[in-house]
């Protein structure tokens, strides 16, 4: 099957042949972050994709922001280092005051300014977003935040947050979801003055953290847009997120695929390659099947997305086929493998690993199942 | 000054190479192509004298089927001003490349080309020299590193047993080696730059030059398969193999 931005594909693939399976198992082994895959993909402009030209970007859709994820993972690395620098910006672009923007995104877009950290996940209130319980209290010309966020991932290796957190409670507004807003937080002085941040060891090498707010002050001029509107705002970034990650999906899947066919066609056990036997390669062609399906689905909802129609349920079933099929790939994968899939060096082991975060974040699958149910189906709310 | 620089589209350097049934050739159907490196060291090469002023324009030459246009295209993306494809369907052998390169030379009328030192399909590492003779220009091969002055041009040389610095007049052709430089990614932006310049394509018979191959292929075969290899249990028992079975020492 013939892919759309052939170009751009074969510009990400040749770079990402300089990191390649060696240097992602020593980052995994020390949990550390890879600046220099992240500073060369920055550097030849591919996170500055979304960027509008008129701010230095080039102005290209999400269309073409998936092709640049679904090949860093298809060529093995791994893009959960600095996806958000290409997405979490447009929050900003599309909410953001002219000043936010003339601040922010030319600097994102030469490669100065990282803004690829994005707090919403609480710890106590789960998917549950409108129970979050970080506040932000207007205070003269700024705003005073406390509270806590779990989860947020690179917040290390940027110089700007965006922040979800409650400008009203959650039981004065009209709906559970009002009375939120998004602040745009400059943290490079931040962590002097009342925030804390806190590496959490994962399963994955995902630089995430926990984050403690005490008394933060922010300048009134942080808040994006109208006060109590956040969440609203951040859902079409919810979109793009879920696309791009599922285009990333669709990039293991293809991974592990290949992985798997040139390991079946040399792997000889009982006189014969594994890859003869029936029972070996069924695996192999559902997965590829499932990953043509779901990368189909990918397509049309960045092509939605592009288009600025409602993309909301083809963003999620995107997501969860996408990422389904690469989970069942990667276990194919490993299956395929047999024991030398726990081998580190094979990789096998990690980038199951890696896939197998996108059943839960950035949205959990049965999430994405109660959101086709209730809203595309019209079934019964049921929480 | 105007340098030309040629690009062919090869299998990529990555792919395992796999001979075609009838043995004609090797099989390129569903495989990656790529630039020949060599050819993205001379496009880097000339990219980066004109970003030091030295030159003004840099043109991209391939040969070769429709397909190689995206070569150029890589080429305009790295940094490439124009592209030139020279399409036919007919394989291409040195002596036929040389030629069509000639033909646009004269057309053109660069200063310099720059062309990789071979290209990893076929190995020849005959065009750049044939190129240099058709044109009665000076060449220097198998180039690690290019000084451009005003009408010459001190080039060092990779030759066996170490290195040997000529001076050249230009008009000049050099083949690049391997460490000349290091080539850069092609940038989002410059890959959408790309997109709107100009590639223009001619034919052989346009530039008036004979393509027909010249050599025959026999037949392609696949490199005799690396036996494994044997653990020997002492110093003494290798000694004994090296010395009776292999009969190398
Ligand atoms: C490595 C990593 C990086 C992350 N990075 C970020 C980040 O940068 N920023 C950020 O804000 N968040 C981030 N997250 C958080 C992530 O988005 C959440 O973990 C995810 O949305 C799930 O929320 P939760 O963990 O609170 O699960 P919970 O909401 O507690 O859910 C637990 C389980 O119960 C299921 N469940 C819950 N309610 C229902 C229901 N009503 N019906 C059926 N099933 C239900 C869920 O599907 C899930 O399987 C990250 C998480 C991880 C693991």
């Amino acid at each position: 099957m013939t892919k759309k931005h052939q170009e751009i594909r074969d510009a990400v693939t040749q770079l990402c042949t300089h990191y390649p399976g060696e240097y992602w198992r020593n980052k995994d082994r020390e949990e550390a972050y890879p600046s220099e895959f992240v500073e060369a993909l920055t550097m030849a402009g591919f996170l500055g994709c979304l960027i509008p030209e008129k701010y230095g970007g080039s102005g290209l859709g999400l269309s073409e922001a998936s092709a640049v994820m679904e090949e860093i993972q298809a060529s093995g690395c791994n893009g959960g280092a600095c996806h958000a620098q290409m997405y979490t910006m447009g929050t900003v672009l599309r909410h953001g005051s002219e000043d936010q923007k003339r601040m922010l995104l030319p600097g994102i877009a030469r490669g100065d300014l990282r803004l690829q950290a994005f707090g919403v996940t609480e710890p106590t209130s789960g998917t549950d977003t409108s129970r979050i319980k970080t506040t932000a209290v207007k205070d003269g010309n700024n705003y005073r935040i406390n509270g806590q966020k779990v989860w947020t991932s690179r917040i290390k290796y940027s110089d700007f947050m965006l922040l979800l957190a409650r400008t009203q409670p959650r039981e004065a507004g009209a709906k559970p979801h009002h009375g939120m807003s998004v602040f745009l937080i400059d943290i490079r002085n931040a962590e002097k003055n009342g925030l804390t941040i806190k590496p959490l060891r994962a399963m994955v090498n995902h630089a995430t953290t926990e984050v403690f707010f005490d008394d933060l002050k922010v300048p009134a001029s942080a808040l994006v847009g109208e006060e109590g509107m956040g969440f609203r705002y951040i859902l079409d970034g919810l979109n793009a997120e879920r696309i791009l990650i599922a285009a990333e999906c669709v990039g293991d899947s293809r991974w592990f695929i290949e992985r798997a066919t040139t390991y079946a066609k040399e792997r000889e056990v009982f006189d014969r390659p594994i890859g003869k036997n029936q029972g070996v390669q069924f695996p192999i062609a559902r997965s590829y099947a499932e990953t043509q399906a779901a990368s189909l689905m990918v397509e049309s909802a960045a092509d939605l997305f592009d288009s600025g129609d409602s993309c909301g349920a083809e963003a999620n079933m995107a997501k969860l086929l996408a990422a389904d099929a690469s989970w069942r790939a990667a276990d194919m994968c490993l299956q395929t493998h047999g024991g030398f899939g726990f081998a580190e060096e094979y990789d096998v082991e990690r980038k199951f690993r890696e896939t197998r975060l996108y059943q839960v974040a950035p949205i959990s699958t049965n999430l994405i199942l109660s959101y086709i149910a209730e809203h595309v189906l019209g079934l019964p709310r049921s929480f | 000054m105007k340098v030309i620089v040629a690009v062919k589209r090869v299998v990529d350097y990555n792919v395992k190479i796999r001979v075609k049934p009838d043995h004609t050739g090797v099989e390129t159907t569903n495989v990656k192509m790529s630039m020949n490196p060599f050819d993205e060291i001379a496009v880097e090469e000339a990219i980066r004298l004109q970003e030091s002023g030295k030159v003004e324009e840099v043109i991209a030459v391939s040969c070769g089927i429709s397909q190689c246009q995206e070569t150029i295209r890589t080429a305009l993306a790295m940094g490439a001003d124009r592209g030139i494809l020279v399409e036919c369907d007919v394989e291409l052998q040195p002596l036929a490349v040389a030629k069509l390169l000639k033909a646009i030379v004269q057309n053109e009328n660069p200063e310099i080309v720059i062309v990789g030192k071979q290209a990893i399909d076929d190995d020849s590492n005959q065009t750049g020299q044939m190129l240099a003779a058709l044109l009665g220009w000076s060449q220097g091969t198998f180039a690690s590193q290019i000084v451009l002055g005003e009408d010459s041009a001190k080039v060092t040389r990779e030759v066996d047993g170490g290195l040997e610095t000529v001076n050249l007049n230009i008009p000049a052709v050099f083949t690049t080696d391997l460490r000349l430089n290091e080539p850069r990614y092609a940038s989002l932006p410059n890959i959408m730059k790309a997109k709107k310049k100009p590639i223009d394509i001619l034919t052989p018979e346009q530039l008036g030059v004979d393509i027909t191959p010249r050599l025959t292929t026999l037949r392609v075969n696949e490199p005799p398969v690396r036996q494994a290899g044997v653990m020997v249990e002492s110093v003494t028992e290798l000694v004994d193999k090296l010395k009776n079975e292999a009969k190398v020492i």
